[in-house]
């Protein structure tokens, strides 16, 4: 017979785990109930999902109106009116832009799409894909504003809604970016008088609200314009919401120039390498990859607040929605509306930090230090 | 110009020490940390530098590619002085190559990019020759397999060959290192030590610092002593080690040699 090295009472323990540990029980005993206070918490959060989520569901989809142009039957109805977003959807996304050429934002949209999904690849990152944003942004611009090409000119006092919300971010956020990069190396600049105005421009900007900022381009900063001169107010939000995110994303990118460390640039300065050379090719790859995470919270804060646009009177996604809400006919359903505004915003922002998760675990790729 | 003059050019340009440092004084703030330094080097000679830790032997060899700015005297590398000119100092450090104690790759790039992002944006060599002669010198350092790789998945040791062919791709004249063994496993400290001697036996220009004896005594010329930001002895490897004449220097070696 074979040696029998241990008791059989010790070898059924070490085989056996303990069998609530394991499979969906376990799990639940594990994680929910291990203690009196979490299984409390438990009970209280089971308790509130209850009363929440069986009446949300009815109220948004089985009780609900969707049909178009049905005001009358969501005024009866128990449930929530898509209504309200289903009759005015063309409003709300495409603002004043004339009926018959919206299919133009349209595409521009779906164009900017297109080259933000094809610019977010690795694979695409060559000195080509710049021609391929300027051929874009042409192409944009023509759809938008037209004139060119036998289409009939669009004022910008006219664009609203979505386009024009992704027009303020998606270039606010683009031109934000490298103006902060420039400002954090010039608050880190050896020559004192680049770093002095690096600094107070940054805490400046940082010392005031966007509003303020938004209220100064549209009222103040006009009032110093030779008479006769006029700047689109497009741009002049634009602009400050780029001098404004870019502060925030200097002070971001300077803590990620910090952690870099010294004998980096001494390496790369010792191979011969002079200032540009040596941030484009050595620290900034590293120090802008150290503060992805941060950077896209600013990105993320930034996209939401060109809503604030709303107080100079451009009409962007939350005006065009809110003015839609004012119409007698629609009156009382701005829960709908919001929510429909915040799916927009949110899609917006879960896209922003999936892919910045993605591109770092894409640039940290055996990589481990 | 005449074939005879051209020659006598030729000939003054080989004569010319490779380093000259001429009453060089540096200073951290308060801090003397040179304390007048005379040194000249010819082409092709081999110097070990030791000393106390604090002494101010990197200080000194940093001076030497600009990476600290010295205060007071002369510092002439290959007949160009290094002064405020950024052109000057630019070019001189193209011309020296300088490897740390902590390696100092750039843990984003392949050991391949490591090596070719001197040669392809300083020295202006295409893409395809720079990556030729990162391979030929990874070759050199026993390493050629891990071009793909990054730093991080590298062994100290390999690292460090990986930072000795990154400088020799620069084509220097003149190779600096700073205590290149000191941070290593004692196990790897002769892998590299071995690819020093390899450089040392085709004739580069070297300054050492180091406190491993045994590389100073078979390629060094001369071995100097720092103590508080001087050169306090200097003698050839056999001499220095078997008659010491300062007593700081006695007492060093007792130390480290015990
Ligand atoms: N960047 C610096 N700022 C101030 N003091 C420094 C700096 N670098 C070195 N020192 C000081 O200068 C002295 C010489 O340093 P170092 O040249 O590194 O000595 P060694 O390499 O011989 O150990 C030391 O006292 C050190 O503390
Ligand atoms: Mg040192």
């Amino acid at each position: 017979m074979a040696m029998e090295p241990y008791p059989q009472s010790a070898q059924a323990e070490v085989v056996k785990p303990p069998p609530t540990s394991v499979g969906v029980l376990g799990w639940i005993k594990d994680n929910l109930f291990n203690g009196y206070f979490n299984s409390l918490l438990t009970i209280v959060t089971l308790f509130f999902l209850y009363k929440i989520v069986p009446p949300f569901v009815r109220w948004a989809f089985i009780d609900s109106v969707w049909c178009p142009d049905c005001a009358e039957a969501c005024k009866k109805a128990a449930g929530a009116c898509w209504s309200i977003i289903t009759s005015n959807i063309r409003f709300i996304i495409f603002g004043f832009y004339p009926y018959a050429e919206q299919w133009r934002p349209l595409i521009a949209m779906f164009l900017l799409f297109g080259l933000i999904y094809y610019s977010s690849k690795n694979k695409n990152w060559k000195k080509s894909l710049i021609y391929v944003w300027i051929v874009g942004l042409f192409v944009m611009g023509v759809l938008m504003k037209g004139g060119l090409f036998g289409l009939t000119s669009v004022e910008s006092t006219k664009w609203g809604g979505l386009p024009l919300t992704l027009l303020l971010s998606v270039f606010g956020l683009t031109a934000a970016y490298p103006l902060g990069v420039i400002l954090a190396l010039g608050r880190r600049s050896k020559m004192p008088g680049i770093r002095w105005m690096s600094i107070l421009y940054i805490e400046l900007i940082r010392g005031v609200p966007l509003i303020s900022l938004l209220f100064m381009s549209s009222i103040i900063f006009p009032l110093f314009l030779p008479e006769g001169v006029t700047i689109n107010k497009i741009l002049r939000a634009q602009v400050a919401i780029i001098l404004f995110t870019a502060a925030y994303i200097a002070e971001v990118v300077r803590g990620g120039l910090q952690g870099i460390p010294k004998g980096q640039y001494e390496a790369a300065e010792s191979l011969g390498l002079n200032y540009v050379l040596t941030m484009r090719l050595v620290i900034l790859p590293q120090a802008l990859k150290i503060v992805i995470p941060p950077t896209v919270s600013i990105l993320i804060s930034a996209f939401k607040d060109t809503s604030l646009v709303v107080i100079i009177a451009l009409w962007d996604l939350m005006k065009t929605t809110q003015s839609v809400l004012s119409h007698p006919k629609w009156m009382g359903f701005s829960p709908e509306a919001y929510i429909f505004l915040a799916i927009l915003y949110f899609l917006g922002c879960f896209s922003m930090s999936n892919y910045s998760r993605k591109l770092e675990r894409e640039l940290s790729q055996g990589e481990e230090r | 110009m005449t074939q005879e003059t051209k020659n006598q050019a030729a000939q003054a340009a080989s004569d010319r020490p490779m380093i000259e440092i001429i009453e060089l004084h540096k200073w951290f703030g308060e801090l003397h940390v040179l304390q007048g330094i005379n040194l000249t080097v010819k082409r092709q000679e081999r110097i070990v530098i030791c000393g106390p830790s604090g002494s101010g032997k990197s200080t000194l060899i940093r001076c030497i590619n600009r990476l600290e700015e010295h205060q007071r005297g002369r510092i002439i590398v290959d007949g160009v002085e290094l002064t405020n000119n950024v052109k000057n100092i630019e070019k001189i450090r193209a011309e020296v190559g300088m490897v740390f104690q902590h390696f100092n790759l750039f843990p984003h790039l392949t050991i391949l990019d490591n090596l070719t992002l001197g040669p392809i944006w300083v020295r202006k060599v295409p893409r395809k020759k720079a990556e030729e002669t990162a391979m030929y010198y990874l070759e050199k350092v026993h390493i050629a397999d891990q071009a793909k790789k990054y730093p991080g998945q590298l062994s100290g040791g390999q690292q460090q060959r990986v930072a000795i062919a990154r400088s020799l791709c620069m084509n220097p004249k003149i190779m600096l290192f700073d205590e290149p063994t000191s941070a290593l496993d004692p196990e790897m400290i002769k892998e590299v030590l071995d690819v020093m001697v390899e450089l040392a036996h085709e004739g580069m220009t070297m300054i050492v610092v180091t406190h491993e004896m045994g590389f100073a005594k078979s390629v060094a010329h001369r071995v100097l002593f720092m103590d508080y930001g001087r050169i306090i002895e200097e003698n050839t490897p056999e001499a220095f080690f078997s008659n010491p004449k300062h007593e700081r220097t006695k007492l060093f070696l007792s130390q480290i040699l015990r």
